[in-house]
């Protein structure tokens, strides 16, 4: 039987980002430890293998699978033989051979990670593939602002804005959905160019072109990288009228109540989307999205690799103790 | 030599009628409502069964030369034969392109060598299909050549179509276009709309289709030469060549056999078997579709046959190529999914296409003394699943797995001679 994978949210559903959350709390007191690392996933071997450069994700998953005593391989494309022209099916046989519990995959094409859960055995984690999804990240996400605004369970009734170019972003899919599941309201500000074609409310709750119209009263605002290659495209004249538009400026961060968390997936655009300091922001959480990152990986990985899929109390304590005999 | 079809329902452009058939050499001899077999003569029971013309396929991908691994033209050939078909139009996009009299000749001989169908080679409108220099038509057409596309691309600039649409006057060929503005489509892997939106995938709109249809409508008027519109996909489309030909304008169309029976949410697998161009579409698209071949709008059904070897579709979706097998399942399709009376679906595989490539002389023909003897004889109730492993084609890529066909194809007669006998290629 093939292994249990993380390809979508939609593979958690509301519950199983919950259960995620709830074991990120742990792995979170882990890290708060002074030797933050637990034998959970000791003898399991991680690999990710990752076809489209992402220095950040890579480091933040090999740390959490190392921080669960995982051992870990990486795979690059640009070293790798996909330029001698092995397929991308031999290439996950092969190392699977190897011996491998679980992918970590990014991919520049939309559903290669699911292409690849076909082929093997192994969990396979979905670390970004092309505009689709990065579940991993709408649990980080989710995880920072239930942990920010001091929730437990859910997160109903917020209401959160999220800004830019969803329409090429798997970071938007991702977290707009996992968003939803938990019961935040989630309007979409974007210009028509960066939204998907015929975006409904199967999509977000609502949709709109006028940044200004939407902060007041908003819990999160959610900052999208606007990447400068779509100015070739004729999706936006130029970055000035975007960051006039769309981007967080002084006078909106002025307009802004201080609770309304701020946040951004990475890499920034200082003077883009974001043209204020975060520092001066009292809301941003963005450095807090980073380090929970770790945590929310960790829970993903001892959700699929731990053992037998235990319940969450069970799992709590699996971890205390083979932290306290370690 | 000669060969007795008895009890078959016989069903041709003047209808539907029950009498058996005697061939002779490669024509019909005889029909009657009861013929007796002559000592030792080779008899076909066909019962139940319906006898028609020969299929003709106006859009098939062959693959050879240049892309051998995916289909050859024997193996393709006897996919047609198997699928009812005794003449199919091969597709320019080989390697070397169908632009030079060397080719088109190698391509036809290939056909002739296999003797599963006949095998009519297309031109390419532009030398390589790259869009600048319009190949020699008049070379080509002394050739053979009646059918003139760069199927797989669009001809982008208006000034070279306009151009070929005026050159080609006269000389007795139909340019074929595939619609698709390029510039619309970039890097597009299914039909825009909610579903590639949720998918994240780069959408191919509807209008790329129709504003190249558009502009070659207006084309034909401008120029009064009349033009073939390949593969419609989209309601619109549909709306646009019905107008069209309300107006008179010498216009033909076809559509495919996925186009309406597959919509766009197939690539919720994200599975390149599912990818084509243009590419699969909505339940509204489907019923346009299928609607326009119900009033004769769409004339004929062709199955845009796109062979591609098993590794080149296990890949991401935007990197797999476009294309889909169609020959062996034209028929099982078009049965299980058109509500259209039998004679009118016939007549969308078999006598119209036959007009609008050119062969009309020796296919589609009424099944009378004196004709051709290029006829197909199907089980019309069969109901039955493709299996890849035994397709006749090189390559795998069907998308009807699992999908109940009705229809299938027990005999084929080319030239008077079964070349497919109970459902088995006989070469």
């Amino acid at each position: 039987m093939t292994a249990r994978s993380l390809l979508t949210v939609d593979d958690l559903g509301a519950d199983g980002i919950v259960r995620i959350l709830d074991l990120a709390d742990h792995m979170a007191e882990v890290n708060r430890r002074p030797n933050p690392k637990v034998p959970a996933l000791r003898g399991k071997t991680v690999c990710s293998v990752f076809f489209e450069d992402s220095t950040r994700t890579r480091l933040s998953f090999e740390t959490a699978a190392k921080r669960l005593s995982a051992d870990t391989m990486t795979f690059a494309a640009s070293q790798s033989s996909l330029n001698k022209g092995e397929s991308l099916r031999d290439t996950i046989e092969t190392i699977a051979a190897m011996g491998v519990d679980a992918f970590v995959v990014r991919h520049k094409s939309s559903g290669a990670p699911g292409l690849i859960a076909g082929w093997t055995q192994a969990s396979v984690i979905n670390a970004g593939d092309g505009w689709h999804a990065h579940p991993t990240q709408a649990l980080l996400d989710t995880y920072t602002v239930r942990t920010s605004l001091g929730r437990t369970g859910g997160l109903d009734g917020l209401r959160m804005a999220i800004v830019g170019d969803v329409k090429h972003s798997r970071v938007a899919r991702s977290t707009i959905a996992a968003m939803r599941m938990l019961g935040v309201h989630v309007t979409v500000v974007a210009p028509r160019t960066l939204l998907p074609p015929d975006v409904g409310d199967t999509f977000a709750d609502a949709v709109t072109d006028r940044l200004d119209d939407v902060l007041d009263g908003l819990d999160v605002l959610y900052l999208l990288r606007m990447q400068h290659e779509r100015m070739s495209e004729a999706l936006v004249p130029n970055l000035r009228e975007y960051t006039a538009r769309f981007g967080l400026t002084p006078e909106r961060a002025g307009r802004l109540p201080s609770q309304t968390l701020v946040m951004h997936p990475g890499p920034m655009n200082r003077g883009v989307e974001i043209a204020v300091d975060p520092a001066e922001l009292p809301g941003a959480v963005i450095t807090q999205q980073v380090t929970n990152g770790i945590a929310v990986r960790m829970a993903v990985l001892f959700d699929l690799l731990g053992s037998g899929g235990a319940t969450l109390p069970a799992a709590a304590e699996e971890l205390v103790s083979e932290g306290a005999a370690s | 030599m000669s060969l007795l079809i008895t009890g078959a329902r016989v069903v041709d452009r003047h209808g539907e009628r029950r009498v058996d058939v005697r061939i002779g050499g490669d024509r019909v001899a005889e029909t009657a409502e009861h013929l007796d077999p002559a000592d030792g003569e080779d008899v076909i029971d066909a019962t139940g069964h319906v006898l028609t013309p020969g299929f003709v396929d106006l859009h098939v991908h062959l693959r050879e030369p240049g892309r051998e691994e995916a289909e050859t033209i024997e193996t393709g050939s006897r996919a047609a034969a198997l699928g009812g078909f005794t003449a199919v139009v091969a597709m320019p996009n080989t390697d070397p392109t169908q632009d030079t009299v060397e080719v088109v000749d190698f391509v036809r001989r290939q056909g002739e060598h296999a003797g599963l169908c006949d095998v009519h080679p297309s031109g390419s409108i532009t030398i390589g299909r790259a869009g600048e220099h319009l190949s020699p038509f008049a070379e080509l057409a002394a050739a053979g050549v009646r059918i003139f596309t760069d199927d797989g691309n669009g001809v982008q600039d208006p000034l070279l179509m306009r151009r070929a649409l005026e050159y080609a006057d006269g000389l007795g060929i139909t340019l074929a276009q595939h619609c698709e503005v390029e510039r619309l489509t970039a890097g597009a892997v299914m039909h825009e709309g909610s579903c590639c939106s949720r998918l994240g995938l780069p959408g191919w709109p509807a209008i790329a289709e129709e504003l190249m249809l558009h502009r070659d409508i207006e084309l034909v008027r401008l120029t009064g030469v009349g033009m073939h519109f390949l593969h419609l996909s989209t309601a619109r489309s549909v709306e646009m060549v019905r107008t069209a030909k309300a107006e008179g304008l010498p216009i033909t169309a076809e559509a495919t056999p996925h186009h309406f029976s597959l919509t766009d949410d197939r690539l919720e697998s994200y599975d390149a078997l599912y990818k084509v161009n243009p590419p699969l579409r909505t339940a509204d698209d489907l019923a346009a579709i299928r609607a326009g071949l119900a009033d004769g709008t769409i004339d004929a059904i062709a199955t845009d046959h796109a062979p591609h070897a098993p590794e080149t579709k296990e890949q991401p979706l935007d990197q797999a190529p476009p294309g889909m097998l169609g020959l062996e399942t034209a028929l099982g399709v078009s049965l299980a999914t058109l509500d259209m009376p039998l004679v009118d679906v016939l007549a969308a595989l078999s006598w119209k296409p036959a007009a609008i490539a050119g062969v009309d002389d020796r296919h589609g023909r009424p099944i009378e003394p004196g004709e051709p003897a290029n006829l197909t004889i199907f089980d019309p109730d069969e109901v039955w699943e493709v299996v890849p492993a035994r397709l006749a084609s090189k390559s795998r890529n069907t998308p009807y797995v699992e999908m109940p066909l009705r229809g299938r194809v027990v005999h084929t007669i080319l030239d008077g001679t079964p070349v497919v006998r109970h459902g088995s290629a006989l070469r």
